[in-house]
């Protein structure tokens, strides 16, 4: 499936590796980023997820491997690679000394913004992530969430082409971390996001495509398909008919009865039996009680991928 | 060059937004106002120790900025020890690290930051003894020296506690660690007495040592070297030390 808005690759890693000593936090990985773009990267815990963000944030130096930012050589010109990047640590840092308006003028002038646009930058980036109120506290003393939010600040204050996010709902409560999600998305029309959870469905609320690492190789990437088909209906019926007469309906190929009661209709080739069924439930007095497509979450593919290498490395070892 | 003085700003504004600063500004300002006043009244009561010294100047100068020595020998790395082990411990290092900067200029600008502390104290040495000067002459330039070596020496202080800094996560064992370090390398002197080879290389590198002249109003550009050297080897050290974090 082609991306909508593939434009220019602004992330382009070749080959990464990362060893700490006999470990091996990352293996091979090759990853880039297009334009307008949000690419979640899942994994379990220790799968190299923040190995791999702070390489590309010019970090960590890759064991072997070449990261490109919008074209250039993060190792050859860090500096001018480093001006195209906006980072969120898992840890925001922050100075919890200073207040929100005297870290963000910091972080203005470290990235490089010139003095006469660091004010407009600043109210800019505190209006993206609702900071207004507390502008005047010492970040010491505002909530996680807050600090969350100045962290994110800090990455989007220089309009950076990409916004590296490491883990950034986590801690917050669910009313933030749906303002954040929201900040997320907003990101990314304009900015490219890459962004690392272990929560599903956030992976899949916000991002166009996933990548999910284990054991610090890549072990899956694709886009997100957020109307993805299906292959099976799951139906419950107060008085099921004989599974012959079932399987005679329109696109159903297959009946397979579920505990329950159930029944798990499978579809044949792509087709949608949905409103078949509901039609006949209802003209033949079947009882139709619950009627449902079941469709693979990421959160399916996710445990199949991670259990299965998982079990591999068991036997293995 | 411009992101050393962004940051030099922002680590002198942290400097002293911390009470720590400002705690150890009042603490030496008092121990050595008391030093002082000691010294006046003892002045004042023999006049006749007058005639040993050339003057107030190297009688209660010398005596205050021999004093001030121990005195920043001992808070010297308190004020380093934060510098970089809790921006580690807190992950605030990432922000300079993904920043488009040097390495260099991360160092270089957190150690102007210091710099800036040190001319406070600086200020505050030298306001003691000028206080005098609406009653008695003083002599200047010999006072000037005394500060410069003071000055120089707290350079040295700064850029050893930088490094220790940069080791650990640990602002408390960077604090202990770094005593120890200024201690021995001032400590080198007792060496140079005993009768082995090379003694006059180990009295050369005592911190110490060279120190004396100045104090005494002998500007002397080795003296003035040995600090400045002593200062670039540990600020190139620091930066060798996070290139090997990076990597």
């Amino acid at each position: 499936m082609e991306d909508p808005h593939s434009g220019q690759t602004l992330i382009e890693a070749r080959g990464l590796s990362r060893r700490y000593g006999p470990l091996t936090a990352v293996s091979d990985l090759n990853l880039s980023l297009r334009q307008g773009e949000i690419l979640g990267l899942l994994g379990p815990n220790g799968a190299g997820k923040s190995t791999t963000l702070k390489m590309l944030a010019g970090c960590l130096a890759p064991s072997t491997g070449e990261i490109r930012i919008n074209g250039v050589s993060l190792r050859e010109n860090p500096k001018a690679a480093k001006r195209q990047l906006g980072y969120l640590p898992e840890q925001p840092p922050l100075y919890p000394e200073l207040s929100v308006n005297e870290y963000l003028h910091f972080c203005a002038g470290l990235h490089g913004i010139a003095r006469a646009n660091r004010a407009s930058a600043v109210a800019q980036a505190k209006n993206a992530c609702a900071l207004n109120e507390v502008a005047q506290r010492n970040i010491g003393n505002l909530s996680k969430g807050y600090q969350q939010r100045v962290g994110l600040a800090q990455a989007i204050l220089h309009r950076p082409p990409v916004v590296i996010l490491d883990e950034p709902t986590i801690g917050l409560d669910p009313i933030q971390i749906r303002e954040i999600r929201a900040l997320i998305a907003e990101l990314g029309k304009s900015h490219s996001v890459i962004l690392s959870s272990h929560i599903l469905p956030e992976i899949q609320a916000v991002c166009g495509r996933v990548m999910i690492l284990n054991g610090g190789r890549m072990v899956y990437n694709e886009p997100v398909a957020h109307e993805s088909h299906f292959t099976s209906v799951a139906v419950q019926l107060r008085r099921p008919p004989a599974a012959s007469a079932l399987e005679n309906l329109a696109g159903v190929a297959r009946v397979e009865p579920l505990a329950g009661g159930r029944l798990r209709l499978h579809c044949a080739d792509r087709a949608d039996p949905r409103e078949a069924i509901a039609e006949a439930a209802s003209r033949q007095d079947w009882g139709l009680l619950e009627l449902h497509a079941e469709r693979k979450t990421l959160e399916d593919i996710f445990v199949e991928l991670t259990a299965g290498l998982a079990e591999e490395r068991r036997e293995a070892a | 060059m411009k992101n050393v003085w962004v940051i030099a700003r922002n680590e002198l504004r942290r400097i002293f937004v911390s009470p720590l600063a400002w705690s150890v500004l009042a603490v030496v300002q008092l121990i050595l106002g008391f030093v002082f006043i000691n010294l006046l009244i003892d002045y004042a009561r023999n006049a006749e120790l007058g005639g040993q010294f050339s003057g107030v100047a190297e009688y209660i100068g010398g005596a205050l900025y021999g004093f001030a020595t121990i005195i920043l020998l001992l808070v010297m790395p308190l004020m380093t020890m934060r510098l970089f082990s809790e921006e580690r411990r807190s992950g605030s290092l990432t922000l300079l690290l993904s920043a488009p900067t040097s390495l260099i200029e991360i160092v270089l600008g957190k150690f102007l930051g210091l710099v800036g502390f040190m001319l406070a104290l600086i200020v505050l040495l030298a306001a003691m003894p000028l206080s005098l000067l609406p009653g008695t002459g003083l002599d200047l330039g010999r006072i000037a020296a005394g500060l410069l070596g003071l000055f120089l020496m707290m350079l040295a202080f700064g850029a050893a506690g930088l490094f220790v800094s940069s080791l650990t996560r640990e602002p408390t064992l960077a604090a202990v660690v770094g005593f120890g370090l200024l201690l021995l390398v001032w400590l080198i002197q007792i060496v140079s007495y005993q009768d082995i080879p090379f003694a006059e290389v180990f009295g050369y590198l005592s911190l110490i040592g060279h120190y004396d002249d100045l104090s005494r109003g002998l500007f002397d550009t080795s003296d003035v070297a040995y600090y400045l050297l002593f200062t670039a080897f540990f600020l190139w050290l620091t930066v060798q030390r996070l290139d090997l974090e990076r990597n």
